[in-house]
């Protein structure tokens, strides 16, 4: 009765109704795109976006405009200069990110802090699923289903692109829209992220249940319905457990998708650390 | 696979190719008709990639131009006509795809937008993993191979493109002498069957076995045709600036 009890005693709240429908959503979005992220090598280009696009989302605030499509400009703007800072300059790419995001991420605090009011940078950098607006909601649904769309159809040229880009340019397959494609479903995904983990833990979304799943399988069909698995299940659980604890949602969320990738690199079947020092050991 | 009616030929004309204002490649001229294995020799740096890349329509040419088949290379891509097996080295063997999934990679120029395979391509797939003898190895996990087997699958998907021209990158390093035996048998039936077959490589042993074409690179194209009439020590050295001469003579002064 106690763990029945558990999980409908939230249930009574309508705001925590919608955190869970909307963490879930959020979860499996973020952990499907995170298994292109992870195979790209584009975690940090993850983190980078994420948060290049605060500017962008406080615009859009101001301007009255959906969130998306500050974040969006911002998003793909950001790797448009990283990528000119790059190839115009002898910097190296990995110092070219770190100083376009933080740069762009401090303007955006300097706006959010002009603008005050209603705009709460606590919301944005730490999420706030247990209080989202309606009209947030239907924009993050919008979002899923365009990602979920997009990734089931150009699912195999984006596994070709993420694995040998230039045997897909050599059969004719156009590279730099599936970059910009990529891209672009990253910087939506980042908004719909920020809604429940906020700004700064978003790119755990787009990276952890990929890692998980990326331990747990050998095909990338079931690498994906394990991470969109993993995902809505610490997004759903996360969400619970700060409810009990009165804790951050966020926090609980990202700590849970740890967790989880902690006991995948221990006990995975194939890749795990227990099956490699049994191998050791044997050999 | 069925013989070809037309001849296939690699045309590069008068081909300079420059990279942020270096030249890679100076003035380059190549004619190669179908059904030839032609090695590709040449130090490292000397433009041996840049030749592929511009074969494959990757870079544009500062001044001259490449035909393949007579067409312009902006039709290479969108009909398959020429297929790239790259250097192992290259491939992310943790990614999580199988043999059949990769091989299946090359047939995706000829599919629907949603990739969903028709029943030629999945004989084409077949087909030449059976040439390869990968067949039964199909579901395996591409990072569970041997260094032969991962040659092969690679080899494979460029036969599942059914391109007419292949371009191979160091085909024969690190891998096993069975291997290496089949693929150079496999090649020379498709090269009897018409087609035009590119390998760069370091091996010049192997040049005289099985190659009957040979050009020389050294950032401009220093000699091609028949291997018996080009691969001449003087051409050689050349190509490697008297390395190879410094080598063999320093080896000789060991000795005595």
């Amino acid at each position: 009765m106690e763990l029945v009890n558990w999980f409908t005693a939230p249930l009574q709240f309508g705001f925590m109704v919608k955190a869970i429908w909307v963490s879930a959503l959020v979860g499996i979005v973020c952990s499907a795109l995170s298994c292109f992220m992870i195979l790209k090598g584009w975690a940090l280009m993850g983190d980078a976006v994420s948060h290049a696009v605060l500017p962008g989302v406080v615009l859009a605030y101001v301007m009255n405009i959906p969130f998306a499509i500050g974040a969006f400009v911002f998003g793909v703007g950001s790797v448009v200069a990283i990528g000119f800072i790059k190839s115009n300059t002898r910097i190296k790419e990995d110092t070219v990110i770190g100083l376009v995001f933080t740069g762009l991420f401090a303007f955006g605090i300097v706006l959010v802090s002009k603008v005050k009011s209603t705009v709460d940078l606590g919301h944005i950098l730490f999420g706030n699923v247990l209080g989202i607006a309606d009209s947030d909601i239907i924009q993050t649904v919008i979002i899923s289903v365009v990602t979920l769309v997009a990734i089931a159809i150009l699912r195999k040229d984006l596994i070709l692109f993420c694995f040998d880009a230039t045997h897909a340019r050599s059969i004719g397959l156009n590279t730099t829209f599936l970059y910009y494609v990529l891209l672009s479903l990253l910087s939506l995904t980042a908004v719909a992220g920020l809604q429940t983990v906020g700004i700064i833990l978003v790119v755990a979304m787009l990276v952890t249940p990929g890692a998980t799943a990326y331990l747990l399988s050998d095909r990338f069909d079931h690498m994906i319905l394990i991470a969109m698995a993993s995902g809505m299940f610490s997004s759903v659980m996360g969400t619970y457990i700060s409810y009990h604890i009165d804790g951050s949602t966020g926090g609980c969320i990202v700590v849970l998708q740890t967790l989880l990738f902690l006991t995948a690199m221990i006990f995975a079947p194939k890749h795990g650390l227990l099956v490699r020092s049994r191998q050791y050991i044997t050999d | 696979m069925d013989t070809f009616k037309e001849t296939l030929s690699i045309d590069i004309e008068n081909v300079t190719v420059a990279y942020h204002g270096k030249v890679a490649l100076h003035k380059a001229s190549l004619q190669l008709k179908a059904g030839t294995i032609c090695g590709l020799v040449g130090m490292n740096g000397a433009g041996k990639s840049t030749l592929f890349k511009a074969v494959m329509g990757f870079v544009k040419p500062v001044s001259g131009r490449v035909l393949i088949n007579g067409l312009p290379i902006r039709h290479v891509q969108k009909n398959n006509l020429v297929a790239y097996v790259p250097q192992t080295e290259e491939v992310d063997w943790n990614f999580p795809v199988s043999v059949h999934d990769v091989v299946m990679m090359g047939r995706y120029g000829y599919m629907n937008f949603l990739r969903m395979p028709r029943s030629q391509d999945k004989h084409a797939v077949r087909d030449s993993l059976e040439r390869v003898e990968m067949w039964e190895m199909r579901d395996r996990q591409i990072g569970e191979l041997s260094g032969g087997q991962k040659k092969r699958t690679f080899f494979a998907r460029a036969l599942a493109q059914q391109a007419k021209v292949l371009l191979l990158d160091e085909p024969f390093a690190g891998v096993d002498v069975k291997t290496e035996k089949m693929m150079i048998n496999l090649l020379m039936e498709l090269r009897d069957i018409g087609y035009t077959i590119l390998i760069s490589t370091h091996d010049l042993e192997s040049i005289t076995t099985f190659c009957d074409q040979v050009v020389l690179i050294n950032r401009t194209i220093l000699a091609y045709g028949e291997t018996s009439e080009v691969f001449t020590e003087e051409n050689i050295s050349r190509t490697f600036g008297g390395s190879v001469i410094d080598l063999r003579t320093s080896y000789k002064k060991q000795k005595s």
